[in-house]
């Protein structure tokens, strides 16, 4: 498996340092981006897409918290698996259902200010969920708890993709 | 035009002296061309020391094309053999295209892309761009003394993968050495940036003459970030003057009328657009062949409302970036304007109220595309020190998907995602005993495939006969820096590998442009085995001494053997230079390109380990 964390010069943890994960990214791309070899060879130029594509992927993955924490997760050896284990707290999925019915309700009735303060809200549950994910995994070392918290948070960042829908069918 | 012109093998120019580079804003309304002399970017001028070439071809009964200024003189004479606007038409179906009953052209249908028929033949819109690239590259070349190394063209960041290949494969047609397709917002926000040392968070809006762009970019010292880009390619100037002249249809009460009508109408609701710019009125009168007489007066007013719309329509993309961007209005720190069509004062307001700051007009709006390309140009060539260029990222700007069952789309690169990038993900067989697999591969953001545009079908055939879902099929999606798809599929469970590459090239086979580039040789009376040589040849020379500065910085990454066999490629290929021989060359020139190969992949993890020891005693 391969570890992302490494090819940035960082030791793998939920949380990172921004700033450093980012520098060391420009860094490294401005080593092997395709610019600097459009006059080179085509090895060259193989070569250095290939390294792109790689640290692009690497760079996403890392700055996502979702997919930054199913990779530590996957380091060891936990699977999140978003896809089979879909089993929730059901008072957390009564919440969701009431935020996703409001999310419907503000749609139809093409209310902005609402939309407004349904993001607003779900950022700060993002934000509290994130605080305890990085507690799960680099503190605790909890990683089953934490797998758990993250299909949690997942679930909060589709919410926030349906927000986006919302919008645009304001435009 | 010239042959190009190559120095004896062991004489060749000094590496260090600058390569001609040229940026090309090919435009829907008007194309320039700019290149960096001394530091100073510049656009090229035309022998008049006019800087813009209207996009504007004739084609004659001898084949013969008119491109520019001229063919605008008499395009009302000639509306069908008059081709404007054709950048509308790149990569783009019949049913693709908006007023398409407006327009004076015999319209031929083809797969993929839409056709023109000429006095001059057939015309693809690659073709028609093409003539306008070529004129361009001569200008340059006949301005510059020299050979162009390589050019960076310039396209919407709304292109999709179609238009886009569209777009370089007419510049290959026109002999251009395609360096890089650049956005347009980009390249204006390079030009912006340096010119400025802008840092921060800064959005540009480019409406052209057909294509709407809105790109907000992170500038920093050394990197130009692009975080969203967003835009509608099928909305620009162009699209005032049809409101203007469906106005005056209406308010004159005209019967329907022939092409030269339309054409002659159009162009005066066009001055009349850019009359109002500075004036609160503009006459708007012809006479037109029925003997119909059209005397009329649009003032401001009526021209806002009537165009109030398509002001509107523009600001939804500037929405969904900013959303897309997770930033809001007050974030943006300013809005540079790009394109002829905000000369408007109507847009200048829409967009100064939207981001509730002056938009910033302080560089020509009609050059500061062309002007970036060519700083970018510059840098592509290999003619600014590490060190003192910079690092650009850009994105995609639809995402890129496949058909599902059902007809849905299943996103594999989302929009927005910084290029180059490559993804993956696995699929598998619906049926029992299911030996092959039908792959569409389409772009756009839409949940069914049928509001998407196709892009690409391929077959995967060869699947060993499995049970219904024991099949893995992975399809590998690859953007590369121009902002094109390439896709592979491969079945892997049973050791039995089947892969298949497509390039979507929307309608246009590497035939149809071999085809295309004859012609245009053969019309020019060129020597297509003299061009052959002489492309292998510079292709030749530039690997040889790409390959040795490589060896004079890294030589240390190769054993006695290895450096043995890059030094015997060379030697050969350097051999074969002075002949005759162009398929030789090629050949050589692929030789030495598989003997790097293992030396490119380390000199790059060689980089990798400096920067990031470099990032570690910096940060101590």
């Amino acid at each position: 498996m391969q570890n992302h964390f490494e090819l940035f010069g960082l030791a793998p943890a939920f949380a990172v340092e921004g700033e450093a994960l980012e520098r060391s990214y420009r860094e490294i791309q401005s080593k092997v981006h395709p610019d600097r070899f459009a006059h080179a060879g085509d090895a060259e130029r193989r070569a250095s897409l290939q390294w792109t594509t790689r640290v692009n992927e690497a760079f996403q993955i890392l700055k996502n918290p979702v997919t930054r924490a199913k990779h530590v997760l996957e380091l060891h050896g936990v699977d999140v698996a978003f896809e089979t284990n879909t089993a929730m707290p059901p008072e957390f999925l009564m919440q969701q259902m009431e935020l996703r019915e409001s999310l419907e309700d503000a749609t139809a009735k093409k209310d902005s200010p609402r939309l407004d303060l349904l993001r607003k809200d779900l950022g700060k549950s993002r934000h509290s969920l994130q605080q305890q994910i990085a507690e799960a995994i680099d503190a605790k070392k909890d990683y089953a708890a934490a797998a758990g918290l993250v299909r949690k948070l997942q679930f909060l960042d589709r919410l926030d993709e349906e927000i986006d829908a919302a919008y645009e069918t304001l435009d | 035009m010239a042959l190009l012109q190559i120095s004896e093998p062991g004489m060749s120019p000094e590496p260090h002296q600058a390569r001609l580079a040229v940026g090309i804003d090919l435009g829907t309304t008007n194309s320039l061309v700019a290149t960096v002399r001394s530091g100073v970017p510049a656009v090229l001028t035309d022998a008049h020391g006019r800087p813009l070439l209207p996009s504007i071809v004739r084609y004659f009964p001898d084949g013969r094309a008119e491109v520019g200024y001229a063919a605008q003189a008499r395009q009302a004479d000639d509306p069908k053999n008059t081709i404007v606007s054709v950048k509308r038409y790149m990569g783009r179906g019949l049913k693709d295209v908006a007023h398409i009953e407006n327009a004076p052209y015999d319209f031929v249908d083809a797969p993929g892309m839409l056709q023109i028929r000429t006095v001059a033949g057939v015309k693809s819109p690659v073709e028609v761009s093409a003539d306008i690239l070529r004129l361009l590259r001569e200008r340059a070349e006949l301005s510059l003394q020299g050979n162009i190394f390589g050019a960076v063209i310039t396209v919407p960041a709304y292109f999709d993968d179609a238009q886009r290949q569209a777009t370089k494969d007419a510049g290959r047609i026109a002999g251009l050495n395609v360096l890089r397709l650049l956005n347009e917002p980009t390249a204006a926000a390079i030009a912006y940036g340096l010119e400025n040392a802008a840092e921060g968070t800064y959005a540009v809006y480019d409406l052209g003459g057909g294509t709407f762009d809105i790109s907000i970019l992170k500038l920093s010292k050394g990197v130009f970030e692009v975080v969203a880009t967003s835009g509608d390619s099928m909305l620009g100037g162009d699209d005032f003057d049809q409101r203007v002249f469906c106005w005056a249809v209406e308010q004159a009460k005209l019967p329907p009328l022939d092409p030269r009508d339309m054409r002659r109408l159009l162009v005066k609701a066009r001055e009349a657009k850019e009359h109002l710019t500075v004036h609160g009125e503009a006459p708007i009168t012809a006479k037109l062949s029925t003997g119909d007489i059209v005397d009329l007066s649009l003032d401001t007013e009526t021209f806002c409302s009537i165009t109030q719309t398509l002001v509107q329509k523009t600001l939804g993309p500037v929405r969904k970036a900013l959303r897309d961007a997770g930033l809001r209005v007050e974030d943006v720190k300013g809005v540079v304007m790009v394109g002829g069509a905000t000369h408007m004062p109507q847009i200048q307001r829409a967009v100064g109220e939207f981001f509730r700051r002056d938009p910033l007009n302080n560089l020509d709006p009609d050059k500061v595309v062309a002007l970036g390309a060519a700083m970018q140009a510059n840098v592509l060539a290999g003619n600014k020190p590490q060190g003192d260029d910079w690092l650009l990222l850009d994105v995609i700007p639809l995402s890129l998907g496949i058909e599902t069952m059902g007809g849905l789309t299943e996103k594999i690169i989302p929009r927005n995602t910084t290029i180059p990038a490559g993804r993956a993900q696995e699929f598998t067989t619906f049926k029992d005993g299911q030996t092959g697999m039908s792959i569409h591969v389409v772009q756009g953001e839409r949940e069914l495939v049928s509001d998407c545009r196709s892009l690409a079908r391929f077959e995967l055939k060869g699947i060993p006969p499995m049970v219904a879902g024991a099949a893995r099929i992975r399809v590998a999606f690859q953007v590369d820096a121009d902002g094109l798809l390439s896709v592979s599929a491969k079945e892997s469970t049973s050791g039995v590998e089947a892969s298949v590459t497509v390039k979507p090239s929307y309608g246009l086979g590497d035939a149809d442009i071999e085809r295309m580039l004859r012609d245009s040789f053969e019309h020019a009376r060129e020597d297509t085995h003299a061009r052959a040589l002489a492309e292998q040849r510079v292709d030749g020379q530039r690997l040889i001494e790409a390959t040795r500065s490589a060896l004079a910085a890294d030589a240390k990454l190769l054993n006695a053997g290895e450096r043995k066999a890059i030094d015997d490629a060379i030697a050969s290929l350097e051999k074969l230079l002075s002949g005759t021989e162009h398929r030789a060359i090629k050949q050589a020139v692929e030789a030495l390109n598989r003997a790097t190969d293992e030396f490119a992949a380390r000199r790059m993890n060689e980089g990798i380990k400096r920067a990031l020891a470099g990032r570690k005693i910096g940060s101590l």
